[in-house]
């Protein structure tokens, strides 16, 4: 409750401290951050494609952000005090924003919203998401490769579908270059807590893990790993200043393109509401340089990427098996659907742990 | 054997920060002032810890800045809660806030940025000692300080004549006034060095914990802090049991989830608070007679003159 208070607070602080208008014939664009600008994760990498926008319109455009903006009823308001603001493209970049972003759409039909990897939207409301299970299955081949111990160790956040997904797509990829891979599987059940990652990394090392992989958000699984010799991957954005000897790639959150397309559809007058699920084919985000390695891994990853990009390989491609051995239904024709993917609540074979809440 | 080692110095990492955020807000509680601000003092002590640390390569000074900025934020809190008499829970909270904000301010300029963290003490021969050398012997000058300062409050105010004094205004202030004691100048002592010890506890975060920085990097740990206070009964021996009970209910969750003990994560993450919970009903229900929170905490003190 306290915490809610103060987020309650912090919200209203903010959400006064938006910018006044100015010209009047430009474009202005806002966005609505979840944490700080600084937190060399998730939203410092929204706004380096927010950056990037400016960059690539100049004065075309007028670019105005709000950050620490909670999730929930409270976004509401901050995000209206953007459109009063007379921003016309409103970019709300968490989950937690949907039903706030949605309730703003319908009152202001003549502004658009595009909210990011959330499932509901109207004529003046995209969504857009990434294929991040692309990327983990990459890793995957990696971790395989390179994993002395044979033991993987996962730093997950919460148990939703992206995060299974990924974990999944990880061990597809790992058993088909080593069939006996183990991973071990550590809830910390929060984004970002920096302690509380390093701990469950220290965890995962004390358990025989040596390639440490992780879906949250701060650098300190990767630094504790550096420190105990093993090897991680990064997360959202480049983490190899924290682990230059331990980083083996890094999957990269690049928006720009997608920014940078719409805010041109705005422009010029061709936006509509759309669904984008991109992958590594539409650079919905990209892997950081593959390093620590020897060349022959180096090249299985940059091979798989290629396939990936190139739409030749699928990470879910049928038969997929789950955890009680039994093949998972093929909705998608080879692989699995988008549908079964973007729902993923089981384990597939292989994984000892079971899924929290199943 | 390895294992319960590596655990055993995880535990104490872990309730490190705890236990020294904690020490602070006893003392304060005890002369009689319920400070909420301890979350807000520690992320700003990480800030200017970590800068310190940064800008002159030295961990100990990284350390006095933390606590040098703990204290400037506790005396904002003095200022209001006892200077001006402001209600001290919305103090505390405001305190909090400014801290939050303010620490993302500071330390802007650090993101992204590294450390060495702080060394770990090393004598040959004692600290190869299996199982327990790295334990007692191999910590970083944090853990060794944070039992000295325990024992140190502990005995300042069970075994002197001042503690007394400082326990006398948390109990009764007028009398305390009436005795010809300073009770705000004793309240705003008590105040600053609960600023210190949250300074100190907040630079342990990015000095040994997890040696860079980023806001909001104290996750809450001020809010669990003040908790082990009231857990602690108001007792120093309480409070290390307290907060190395929660360090170690932590860290033995993320074990037990990586071995695949069958049980939910989320309840799990749950475990340490509701240990919380479950010992404070214990402790109310076992208290015989006589109230042990400090009786005039949190109450305002105006002085007639």
């Amino acid at each position: 409750m306290r915490k809610s208070l103060l987020a309650l607070a912090a919200g209203l602080l903010l959400a006064g401290s938006v910018s006044a208008a100015s010209a009047a014939d430009k474009l202005k664009v806002g966005f609505i951050y979840l944490g700080p600008i600084g937190d060399l994760g998730w939203t410092y990498q929204h706004e380096l494609a927010r950056q990037a926008l400016v960059k690539e319109f100049g004065d075309k455009i007028e670019t105005t952000y709000l950050e620490n903006v909670p999730e929930g009823p409270d976004a509401e308001r901050a995000i209206e005090q953007l459109v009063r603001a007379g921003n016309k493209l409103i970019f709300t970049t968490s989950f937690g924003y949907m039903d706030p972003t949605l309730k703003v759409a319908k009152k202001y039909p003549n502004v658009h919203f595009e909210h990011a990897t959330g499932y509901k939207r109207d004529k003046n409301m995209s969504t857009y998401s990434s294929k991040w299970y692309q990327g983990r299955y990459i890793q995957g081949l990696i971790a395989a490769k390179m994993s002395k111990s044979g033991v993987l160790g996962y730093i997950g956040s919460f148990p939703i579908p992206e995060v299974v997904s990924g974990i999944n797509a990880t061990m597809i990829a790992a058993q088909s270059i080593n069939p006996n891979i183990k991973v071990k599987i550590i809830w910390a059940n929060t984004w970002f807590d920096p302690g509380k990652e390093a701990d469950a990394a220290k965890a995962l090392i004390d358990q025989g893990a040596d390639v440490i992989m992780q879906h949250t958000d701060s650098p300190a699984a990767m630094q504790i790993a550096s420190e105990r010799g093993k090897l991680a991957f990064g997360q959202d954005s480049e983490m190899i200043k924290f682990g230059p000897k331990t980083q083996l790639t890094s999957i990269l959150d690049t928006w720009a393109p997608y920014y940078i397309a719409r805010v041109k559809a705005e422009l010029d007058g061709t936006w509509k509401s759309e669904d984008t699920w991109g992958g590594l084919d539409s650079h919905m985000f990209a892997m950081a340089p593959y390093t620590n390695m020897p060349d022959d891994v180096k090249k299985i990853a940059e091979d798989a990427q290629a396939a990936i990009t190139a739409g030749k390989l699928h990470p879910f491609k049928c038969p997929v098996v789950g955890q009680d051995g039994k093949e998972i239904e093929c909705k998608g024709g080879a692989n699995l659907d988008d549908g079964q993917i973007l729902g993923m609540n089981f384990y597939v074979k292989g994984i000892d742990d079971k899924l929290p809440g199943k | 054997m390895e294992l319960v080692e590596a655990i055993i110095l995880s535990v104490l990492a872990a309730s490190t920060p705890l236990l020294i955020a904690a020490t602070g807000e006893l003392v304060t509680e005890r002369s009689g002032v319920l400070n909420l601000g301890v979350e807000g003092m520690m992320i700003v002590g990480a800030a200017c810890g970590f800068g310190g640390a940064w800008l002159t390569g030295s961990i100990f000074i990284g350390a006095l800045f933390g606590i040098i900025a703990g204290v400037l934020m506790s005396l904002i809190f003095a200022l209001m809660a006892l200077g001006l008499a402001v209600n001290q829970v919305a103090t505390g909270l405001a305190l909090t806030i400014l801290g939050v904000g303010l620490s993302g301010l500071i330390g802007a300029g650090f993101v992204g940025e590294r450390l060495t963290p702080a060394a770990h003490l090393h004598i040959p021969g004692l600290t190869d000692i299996p199982l327990i050398g790295r334990v007692l012997f191999g910590e970083d000058a944090f853990v060794y300080f944070s039992i000295a300062l325990i024992i140190g409050v502990w005995w300042f105010l069970y075994r002197t004549r001042a503690g007394l004094i400082l326990r006398a205004c948390g109990d009764n202030h007028v009398s305390a006034h009436a005795l010809g004691y300073p009770v705000l100048r004793i309240r705003t002592l008590a105040v600053m060095f609960g600023g210190a010890c949250a300074g100190l506890a907040g630079a342990y975060l990015p000095l040994a914990y997890t040696p860079f920085f980023i806001p909001g990097m104290t996750a809450g740990r001020g809010w669990i802090a003040l908790a082990l206070v009231v857990f602690a009964s108001w007792r120093p021996g309480r409070l290390v049991v307290g907060a190395y009970l929660f360090g170690a209910v932590t860290i033995l969750q993320l074990h037990a989830q990586g071995w695949g003990v069958g049980i939910p994560s989320q309840f799990m993450s749950a475990l340490p608070y509701l240990a919380t919970v479950i010992v404070l009903v214990l402790l109310s229900r076992a208290r015989t007679g006589g109230s042990t929170a400090p009786a005039a905490l949190g109450t305002v003190f105006v002085p007639d003159r």
